[in-house]
């Protein structure tokens, strides 16, 4: 196959990826927050126990009049949506299924997702900031000092499992995984899921979208099918985060007949880490502002910096 | 990724899929989407009332304490991961260690100082 074929149909692996995942955790979040919380939930479209809510919620969006407000900083306001989307699927495609089964291999993949992962969080700022609102300010404002508070931890986490393995490529860091680490990086897998959920801004970490206080802080503004990118974003960053947890700490592809199901373990792996974080927003209610920022900087970063010291240790006694 | 494709170029194409699908949306909704503008509908959201005064207001300082904090621990981190591919050459993995728990204790004590002086408390009640 010639080079550009091959461009072009890794790339559109990775767009189904991002348009068929976020739907499946999205109507994973329906039916468990349903049975939770003890209600019905949308049961009527497409017939089977409601199983085309999603879809059916994307074409209304998309019929919505898309209204710029006169304050609003245009370009900005419009542009905003497509940041998120881009750097979600950027991450998306640095994930490997597999030792061979990766869309984009590249060394230093986990550097990487690290790296574009941020850049959604730019899209946020340019929502909230352009707005021409004082609830998408605020909110823009809460969101910018939570997600640099919860870089931190996040980014150590990170590292800790990058010198467990001695290389910054996840499928590298998947190779050296042993079942010795579901106790060694423990701590370090606990900070970077509850660093990655408040990354995501999702319950109980969305002070910046508080709906009762904020209406819906940074997006108070959109309507209609930039909002939707929006929600899509979202639910693409708890895929991405859920995949890499499952990648570094739960050895990704690595499993029983994993030369055959490799990817399988993968999705189920990510999967398990997928309803971690829906459980945690369906059981926990939202932390004030100072509260949330105490967690990040009193409790994530020394449990993060004693994970290094710990992998530290493990990793020089071991050589 | 044995084809000797790079996997940059892939990350290039990644990144012309994104743009399209946002292109492409936006031309679906432009096609969907009823237009109907008017003045009311374009003014600023403030739960129904009349918007006071400019978007951009006043707001507190505090939020800045955790940018001070952010820069010191993102230097943290950008001296740690190159540590972290060293780590395991013997002729200098116990001395970096060493030196590398002496550089982070000395960013702690800086936390543990930010939260003594009680930046990271907003009320006194907690």
């Amino acid at each position: 196959m010639s080079t550009f074929g091959e461009v072009v149909l890794r790339s559109l692996c990775v767009l189904i990826a991002f348009l068929v995942l976020p739907l499946l955790v999205g109507q994973t979040e329906h039916k468990l927050m349903a049975h939770m919380q003890g209600r019905l939930g949308p049961m009527y479209a497409g017939g089977f126990h409601g199983w085309a809510q999603l879809v059916a919620d994307g074409v209304k969006f998309t019929q919505k009049e898309d209204i710029v407000p006169l304050a609003a900083d245009k370009p900005v306001f419009r542009l905003a949506p497509a940041l998120g989307i881009v750097s979600y699927l950027l991450a998306l495609a640095v994930i490997p299924f597999g030792p061979h089964l990766v869309a984009a291999g590249i060394t230093g993949s986990l550097l990487w997702v690290l790296a574009v992962g941020a850049i959604g969080t730019v899209g946020t700022l340019m929502a909230g900031w352009s707005s021409g609102n004082k609830y998408a300010l605020i909110g823009g404002l809460r969101s910018a000092a939570q997600l640099v508070s919860y870089e931190v931890p996040l980014i150590l986490a990170a590292a800790s499992f990058a010198m467990a393995a001695g290389s910054f490529s996840l499928v590298s860091i998947a190779h050296a995984w042993t079942p010795w680490w579901l106790l060694w990086q423990l701590p370090g897998a606990i900070v970077f899921l509850v660093a990655g959920t408040a990354e995501l801004q999702r319950p109980p970490f969305d002070m910046p979208v508080a709906d009762s206080e904020l209406v819906m802080g940074p997006w108070t503004e959109y309507t209609g099918l930039r909002f939707a990118l929006f929600l899509l974003a979202e639910y693409a960053g708890i895929v991405v985060v859920s995949l890499v947890l499952a990648v570094l700490y739960l050895g990704g592809w690595t499993g029983p007949f994993d030369h055959q199901i490799g990817p399988f373990w993968v999705l189920l792996k990510g999967f398990f880490f997928a309803v971690i974080i829906l459980w945690m927003r369906m059981s926990w209610p939202r932390l004030r502002e100072d509260q949330l920022q105490r967690v990040a900087w009193l409790g994530l970063v020394p449990l993060a910096l004693l994970q290094i010291v710990l992998t530290a240790a493990g990793v020089v006694l071991t050589t | 990724m044995s084809s000797g494709l790079s996997g940059y170029l892939v990350l290039a194409g990644v990144t012309a899929a994104g743009v399209l699908l946002f292109v492409a949306a936006m031309f679906a909704r432009r096609l969907l989407a009823p237009r109907a503008p008017s003045q009311a509908k374009a003014s600023t959201y403030e739960s129904g009332v009349d918007p006071v005064a400019g978007g951009w207001a006043q707001t507190h300082v505090r939020y800045m304490t955790f940018a001070f904090l952010y820069l010191v621990f993102a230097v943290d981190s950008v001296f740690l991961f190159p540590w972290a591919l060293v780590l395991r050459n013997k002729s200098i993995n116990h001395a970096s260690l060493l030196e590398m728990g002496i550089f982070a204790a000395v960013i702690l004590v800086g936390l543990a100082h930010a939260a003594r002086r009680g930046l990271l408390r907003w009320t006194l009640d907690n």
